[in-house]
């Protein structure tokens, strides 16, 4: 469903997948038991005016009438089927996408953070270890186990389309996993409410042919390239300067991570947690002003002169 | 024909007799609500406890010179509640002062007590969840020690002006149930934060 | 002769003379005072009603406020911090300070007369649980207007509602406030348990009570062991955000789960606390309209129990995602499964008694028979919650929105206008108007159902709750607006209402004593009642003695003419458990500026706590323990005591 690109009544991964028809067959229960109810209701009235009913009570005689227990016994035998079904099948999915895979290709740390997802690849094996934000990418066909961890406040990492909602919650880390069955770009979500901006703190997962993905991660582990322009060399020293306080680009002074890493900033999709297309435009505006686009985020307010944004943008565009 | 049914009661009480009173269940539905609140208080305890990491108490063996001794305290002054009523009951208004008495001075020891274990205790309300729940609940429990010291200084005044008989006497067994409940909790909240801790709980 | 301690009640039926002793000893004093002082529970009962509707319409501009930011991508109306703050406000309102204090509200007023009594169990504690109502709504509202409103949604989870992140007065007025409404719900629900229990007339067994009070008194258990769950929890932040405590800290071994259990084990039991009386009305309103007593009442009663019972052990479905192991998420998954059968029993009980009776189409019924349907809607989406996987996918989107809205709405407010239509003239005399009613109805009905029914859709298209505005591209565009659209059309039916309640309680068509020809005791009192409700105590055959010798039963008749006169004083009959058979004559006590006082003082207490101001804490605490002390000081003409020697 291209229009809605957060719905989870389409799958494109083994979690959601096990999980789809589970949801359509519910639906599709409430939404018939909802049909039968209202024509009973519908016709148990009607029936009341076309045997030319009272207009008031007063006037309308009372009537024992039947017991009636016989409806609540058939209603209640008729409800109990799906029911049933309803509880074998939640405990077959539950079994199915409530256990983490035994050989994950590999794991990857996520923290949820207000509000943006810190992601790091590998962390066990420093030669694989790199660190990105807001942007996941798996191999298809892979199952990828991630581990969620709660930075400031409790967050919900959500991927309608491969996996449904696990909390991260400060003090404890929680485990969810993600494999996919066709390429395809995925939007992810918080779904804990964590503040002003939670409303902008989306990500998304990339799902690739594992050549692709090998390729990905390959430019990932580089760190970032020398500049070479007079332009670019401003910049970096001005990234270094200014943006190294919180942000991290390997290979130069900047290496604070309280914010998201730098390193390969050009290589995503989106910027400030998939609130912008991530073009040179909207990259110098949201530097200028995050608290328009972002009112509350914890960046602040750059104010640059021309030049100077000129120039860290001609920096930040090399990191690719 | 069908019949009229009419209730037509004969020499029934009027008012409230013996412990047979709308007031009685007023305060037993208070003691159900205040059992709740305490038992909220000690899950909090037991979850946080169990899903700590190892070395959650700071007090690994809570000492008990104070405590047991204490906690001996307050039961006896149950017990002197007890007394303090049964003198009511059997129209001795000296038993029922000293009953009486006698466990307000005992709650007061006990809440005495607590408050200099409170400052004997090596850590503070601030140093950790488990210092929190520490104060936290033995707090919520003197706050209920106070207030039953309150009502059992009032059931002395009012036997002193002897407003008691045997036949009324609502707010006396209304007062001493919820001293007994005060002193019951106790040992729940003794049982969680003074033995549990020998028992491998929290370590 | 007052000073007797056993009496033998005169039997008699009702006189003028009768009457004006009753007056005497029972009417509340006209003007200030009397207001102030009154223990009356019609009166009570009312003010419930009316502070809660208030509440109501001020929770409902709210929802507009939002559903304008709302209305389209990308709008900005409003800033994230006023849009948080409002939606927090409005969740706290509709939940805490509409839904549950106006079927107190409902309760209070008709339980007496349900129960052919004079009062409630406890009349100064009634009053103290309204005032403290008040006073904690003032108290939130406080923080509201002087913008230090919720702002952490109405479940308020930690850390986000902590120090760190959060560091105005906004939680501060929000955990002192709920701690304070708190004790006027524990109140009141002790109240409502000892009057069911203890004051039934002579003859209402336990079996024979209308659902009404089933579903009151249900609810008001399990009030009375759940709330201080939510209290503890409210105060504990409170704890840890000014003294440094660190019971949600988890840098220092707290537990920021340990809200969510604490929160959750309060608030899955409210959500039925504040449906059960709700569908008592429906229950005890909806046959009157069917010309046939409910069928099915037994398991009716038996299922309110039960729904409760099992709703004790499902809040973990709150929590699916927080990572819990798998055993505990299939248990709390069944339970969660299975409490669908109790409330099934009584949807099909209220279809029964629609085809096998004869119904009557008054404004009432409408909204009583249109609730079965919109508590269908609102418990299939329910029931799709329950399921763990499911679950994973739709919680904290609009589909939980969506469906909390028709339990919300579908199952309290259509019940609680239904029953506005159905007691309104008992309460004034006169009829809402049956005209204006249809189109304050149907109104209602098609801008509810136009609002949240393709609201269960924006669900299911992923968008999360809680989001102060969205991107366009995600296809929720059109479905936020019909929702704004539909809210809009909701309000214009509620506004509806209120017109229709003024315009009838001046200009109404005056109704007698059982305008509905219904079959139970506040229908034998004259509309509205006397203070003293009834001139003689009734002695109760049936569950409906007005309607006895009409169903083509035989056997034996309530007494409701003629019964023990009781005027010798403030006085009312107080009955056994279950069987109610009269055992002790009640003394109840006069207006009181006691409960006022105190209710005063305790608030005071809070204001202290709030504005750390040690000295009007303490202060306002002894003053209202003395006032305690002193309401409590045993009485002789409540016979507390023995007179008073020499």
């Amino acid at each position: 469903m291209h229009l809605a690109p957060l719905t989870y009544l389409s799958a494109a991964g083994t979690r959601a997948g096990i999980t789809l028809p589970l949801t359509w067959f519910t639906l599709a229960i409430a939404i018939l038991v909802c049909v039968i109810i209202a024509i009973i209701l519908w016709m148990g009235v009607k029936r009341a005016q076309s045997r030319g009913g009272a207009a008031e009570t007063r006037s309308a005689a009372l009537l024992r009438g039947a017991s009636g227990l016989n409806w609540i016994g058939v209603g209640l035998l008729i409800s109990a089927v799906p029911l049933l079904i309803t509880l074998v099948w939640t405990m077959v999915a539950l079994a199915r996408v409530g256990t983490p895979p035994q050989h994950p290709a590999f794991t990857i740390d996520v923290t949820g953070r207000q509000w943006w997802w810190d992601v790091r690849y590998d962390a066990t094996d420093p030669e694989k270890t790199f660190a990105t934000a807001n942007e996941i990418h798996i191999p298809v066909g892979q199952p990828v186990l991630v581990r969620l961890h709660g930075g400031d406040v409790i967050h919900s990492f959500w991927v309608p389309k491969l996996s449904g909602k696990t909390d991260t919650i400060p003090g404890q880390v929680n485990v969810t996993w993600l494999e996919a069955s066709r390429p395809g770009r995925f939007v992810g979500q918080c779904t804990e409410y964590c503040g002003w901006q939670h409303a902008h703190m989306a990500f998304e997962v990339v799902a690739e042919p594992p050549a692709d993905f090998e390729r990905w991660r390959a430019a990932q582990l580089q760190p970032a390239p020398e500049p070479t322009t007079p332009d670019q060399k401003r910049g970096m020293a001005w990234v270094e300067y200014r943006c190294g306080s919180c942000h991290r680009v390997a290979g130069t002074t900047a290496g604070a991570t309280a914010a998201p890493d730098l390193t390969h900033l050009m290589s995503r999709h989106k910027i400030a947690a998939g609130t912008l297309v991530n073009t040179p435009g909207t990259l110098a505006g949201w530097i200028q002003l995050p608290q328009q686009v972002k009112p509350g985020a914890l960046m602040p307010n750059q104010y640059l002169t021309g030049q100077q944004l000129s120039d860290t943008l001609a920096y930040l565009e090399t990191l690719k | 024909m069908a019949e009229v049914v009419l209730s037509q009661p004969a020499d029934i009480p009027v008012g409230p007799v013996g412990r047979h009173g709308l007031g009685y269940w007023g305060v037993g539905a208070l003691v159900a609500t205040e059992a709740s609140l305490f038992a909220y208080l000690l899950f909090s305890y037991f979850y946080t406890g169990a899903t700590a990491p190892a070395g959650w108490l700071l007090e690994p063996h809570p000492v008990l010179k104070l405590a047991l001794p204490n906690t001996i305290l307050l039961l006896l002054s149950s017990g002197a509640a007890w007394f303090g009523e049964n003198g009511v009951l059997t129209r001795r208004r000296a038993r029922a002062l000293l009953g009486f008495g006698a466990a307000f001075v005992m709650g007061t020891a006990f809440a005495i007590v607590q408050t200099y274990e409170w400052h004997a205790k090596p850590f503070q309300i601030g140093a950790s969840s488990y210092s929190s729940l520490y104060f936290v609940t033995t707090g919520f429990h003197m706050a209920h020690v106070v207030v039953g010291i309150i009502v059992l200084a009032a059931l002395f005044v009012w036997t002193a002006l002897d407003y008691f008989s045997p036949r009324r006497r609502l707010s006396v067994s209304a007062g001493v149930l919820y001293w007994h409940f005060v002193d019951v909790v106790w040992l729940f909240v003794f049982a969680t934060y003074y033995i549990s801790p020998y028992l491998g709980f929290g370590r | 002769m007052r000073a007797a301690d056993y009496r033998t009640p005169l039997i008699g039926v009702d006189s003028v003379e009768h009457q004006s002793k009753l007056m005497r000893l029972w009417e509340t004093e006209p003007g200030l005072k009397g207001f102030l002082t009154t223990v009356d529970h019609k009166q009570i009962g009312i003010r419930y009603i009316v502070t809660a509707f208030i509440l109501l319409a001020v929770g409902g501009i709210e929802a507009l406020v939002m559903r304008l930011q709302l209305a389209g991508p990308n709008l900005s109306l409003l800033t994230p911090e006023q849009y948080d703050e409002l939606f927090s406000t409005h969740g706290m309102t509709m939940i805490f300070l509409y839904a549950s204090p106006v079927l107190s509200g409902f309760s209070n007023y008709l339980w007496p007369l349900l129960l052919g009594s004079r009062d409630m169990a406890f009349p100064r504690v009634n009053a103290l649980s309204y005032w403290i109502y008040l006073a904690s709504a003032i108290f939130l509202y406080a923080g509201f207007l002087t913008g230090h409103g919720p702002n952490d949604g109405w479940f308020n989870y930690v850390p986000y509602a902590n120090h760190d992140y959060n560091p105005g007065l906004n939680e501060d007025f929000y955990s002192l406030g709920m701690v304070l409404l708190g004790i006027s719900v524990t109140a009141g629900a002790a109240n409502f348990i000892v009057t069911a229990m203890r004051t039934r007339a002579p003859g209402m067994s336990i079996n024979k009570v209308p659902i009404l009070i089933w579903g009151t008194l249900t609810a008001n258990a399990a009030n009375l062991v759940v709330v201080p769950a939510v209290s503890l929890a409210f105060f504990l932040l409170w704890m840890d955000r000014q003294f440094g405590t660190h019971f949600y800290d988890s840098h220092a071994g707290g537990q920021p789960l340990l809200w969510q259990h604490l929160f959750w084990i309060f608030g899955h039991p409210w959500v039925y606390a504040i449906v059960l009386p709700a569908m008592g009305m429906v229950s005890d309103g909806l046959p009157v309209f069917c010309r046939r007593p409910l069928v099915g009442y037994s398991v009716v009663a038996l299922s309110t129990v039960a729904t409760m019972i099992l709703g004790f052990g499902v809040w973990v479905h709150h929590m699916f995602a927080t990572g819990l192991p798998g055993l505990g998420l299939s248990f709390f998954s069944g339970a969660s499964i299975v409490i669908v059968i109790p409330s099934a029993v009584a949807v099909f009980a209220w279809l029964a008694t629609i085809w096998l009776g004869r119904p009557v189409i008054t404004t009432a019924f409408l909204y009583f028979s249109s609730m079965i349907l919109l508590f269908v809607i609102g418990g299939v989406s329910g029931f799709m919650t329950a399921s763990v996987p499911v679950d994973w996918q739709l919680t904290d989107t609009y589909f939980v929105v969506a469906h909390i809205h028709y339990v919300l709405i579908g199952i309290n407010l259509f019940p609680v206008l239904g029953g506005a239509y159905f007691w309104f003239p008992k309460m004034t005399g006169r009829f809402l108007d049956e005209r204006l009613g249809r189109w304050n109805f149907w109104t209602t009905f098609i801008g509810f159902n136009l609002a949240f029914l393709p609201m269960h859709l924006t669900g299911l298209l992923g968008m999360p709750r809680r989001v102060y505005t969205y991107a366009d591209g995600m296809g929720w565009d059109t479905l936020n607006l019909i929702t704004t659209v539909g809210s809009f059309v909701l309000a214009i039916g509620i506004l509806l209402f209120f017109i229709n309640v003024f315009r009838s309680l001046r200009s109404g068509v005056p109704a007698g004593a059982n305008p509905w020809d219904a079959p139970t005791l506040e229908w034998a009192v004259s509309s509205p009642p006397p203070p003293y409700n009834f001139a003689v105590i009734p002695t109760v055959a049936s569950r409906h003695p007005l309607w006895e010798g009409r169903l083509g039963e035989d056997g034996i008749v309530s007494s409701v003419d003629r019964g023990m006169l009781l005027d010798e004083g403030k006085e009312t009959i107080g009955t056994t458990a279950l069987d109610a058979d009269p055992d002790m004559i009640l003394e109840m006590p006069e207006d009181s500026f006691a409960p006022l006082l105190l209710a005063i003082g305790a608030s005071l207490v809070f204001v202290g706590l709030l504005l750390k101001s040690w000295t009007l804490a303490g202060v306002a605490c002894a003053i209202a323990l003395i006032a305690l002390v002193l309401w409590l000081w045993p009485r002789r003409d409540l016979r507390e005591r023995e007179p008073a020697h020499g």
